[in-house]
């Protein structure tokens, strides 16, 4: 079982990296995402391995266009201040966007969180 | 008989009210995207149940809907606001150069003529375009590139554009506010632009007649004399008869020229309203007292309408998008407030109550009067 908070990387997945074998993972958004995107619960996404966070949000928004700019600036594609990115109880918002989330994510076994940041009014 | 919608705007979601000609009994929908800042709702003129609306927020950003069934139902539209090429810099507060980036959208204006057309005034200042009914949106860019963007500075709300005035007579020309940087006009559909600041004084300024810099609060016109323009400055009100080549202040009598919201009756293009805020450090009305100012003299001389707007211990704000008329035969005016109050008058007026008492802090109100 891998450890949480630990990557993919060197995980035995055949064909991973550009191109690689699908993954399907489950992301949860905000709630005011979810009410701008009608999702009720969970998303659940399949996109190439390896998994990561850019990979996830591409997929995302592929899924739900509304969503483009709503995480990441248009233009920059940097994510936006007051979001914040979540997987097995570890903050990933501050790691790189190509970084391989958690072997968890990528087998659908924990989510990604999207959490707004608990700023403001 | 005619209706009349009632389109609200506030810090917390957007509201739609409703009622019959009378305007006596409304009906109060919403709150649509709660939890989102609305700065702006506005009905389409061509197909009145078309309606669009700013819907924003500092974690996720800008979202653009339309609904297609006045505001019963909504979708979100485009919302990539991309400057056109290098956006370049204008003055931070403390005057140094500061990159141009998007915000948030302002105003929204529905085109006159194609329902699929729509304006939108952005912060960081800037104008846009969608002719594909809010699907893209680009930038008119004449209006940066003019050459006084690097002396544009933001107000204390932001460098916003915020007042949007389409000439009904003339396709080619309209009319932009931006604060704090002025007026500024196009004569051929938006490539290019000229201030018409000429006769606005701001003394916070180094040169206080400067050709831009004003904090230009709001800008209102007359559909049937476009050439007269009316304009809320942070202080001041002013006046002009020369589609804004020139300017003479009218505040006359006023107990304060300071404010945010300026309007002009359906019907009578000499019948002007403001509501007078105490200070730029006190955002209330004078004396704790709610007052409409109307002039029937295209201002300088103002009359306190008071009945039905509480007259001590009233400490709310009126913002600069926050006050319309309907085009009923007895004009009605309404404004809302930060204390989450929208406030109605049928008769022009003269007597004022109450719609709705307890939204969130309204940020922007407009009428409809549908067939």
């Amino acid at each position: 079982m891998t450890e949480k908070g630990a990557s993919t990387k060197g995980a035995s997945t055949p064909g991973a990296g550009e191109g690689g074998g699908a993954a399907a993972i489950r992301v949860i958004l905000p709630q005011h995402l979810r009410t701008l995107t009608g999702v009720d619960g969970e998303v659940a996404l399949e996109l190439r391995e390896p998994v990561t966070v850019r990979r996830a949000l591409d997929a995302l928004e592929a899924r739900y266009p509304v969503l483009r700019g709503t995480i990441r600036e248009y233009g920059t594609g940097q994510r936006r201040a007051f979001l914040r990115f979540f997987a097995c109880e570890t903050d990933w918002t501050h790691e790189a966007m190509d970084a391989e989330l958690p072997a968890a994510v990528a087998e659908g076994r924990e989510p990604l969180l999207i959490i707004g940041a608990i700023a403001g009014g | 008989m005619s209706r009349v919608r009632v389109l609200v705007g506030t810090k917390k979601g957007a509201f739609v009210l409703s009622a019959d000609g009378t305007r006596k009994d409304w009906e109060v929908s919403g709150p649509f995207f709660a939890g989102w800042e609305i700065y702006h709702v506005k009905g389409s003129a061509v197909e009145p149940n078309r309606v669009w609306a700013s819907q924003s927020s500092g974690w996720f950003g800008q979202v653009i809907q339309r609904s297609d069934d006045g505001g019963a139902t909504w979708g979100p539209v485009g919302n990539k606001f991309a400057y056109e090429g290098v956006p370049g810099t204008h003055q931070w507060y403390n005057g140094t150069p500061h990159p141009w980036e998007f915000k948030r959208v302002w105003h929204l204006e529905p085109s006159l003529t194609d329902a699929d057309t729509v304006y939108a005034g952005v912060e960081d200042a800037a104008l846009f375009r969608s002719a594909d009914g809010g699907a893209t949106w680009e930038e008119l860019a004449g209006l940066r590139g003019h050459g006084s963007g690097p002396h544009w500075q933001p107000g204390a709300g932001g460098m916003c554009l915020h007042t949007i005035l389409l000439d009904p007579s003339n396709q080619e020309r309209m009319y932009i506010a931006i604060s704090a940087a002025g007026t500024f006009r196009t004569d051929d559909g938006g490539r290019n632009w000229k201030p018409i600041n000429k006769g606005l004084v701001s003394n916070f300024m180094p040169d206080p007649t400067a050709e831009v810099g004003h904090c230009v609060h709001h800008v209102a016109m007359h559909r049937a004399r476009p050439e007269v323009l009316f304009m809320q400055k942070h202080w001041d009100v002013m006046r002009s008869d020369d589609a804004g080549e020139n300017w003479r202040e009218v505040s006359g009598n006023l107990p304060t020229d300071f404010g945010f919201a300026i309007d002009v009756h359906a019907h009578e293009p000499e019948t002007l309203y403001v509501v007078p805020i105490k200070s730029d450090s006190e955002h209330f009305p004078p004396e704790g007292k709610l007052r409409v100012y109307r002039s029937r003299t295209g201002g300088n001389e103002w009359e306190a309408l008071t009945k039905g707007l509480p007259q001590k211990d009233c400490y709310v704000n009126v913002l600069r998008d926050a006050m319309a008329v309907d085009e009923l035969e007895e004009c009605g005016v309404y404004f809302g407030t930060t204390g989450g109050q929208v406030y109605g008058s049928a008769d022009a007026g003269d007597n004022w109550a109450p719609i709705v008492r307890d939204l969130p802090a309204v940020l922007s109100v407009e009428a409809q009067t549908i067939p």
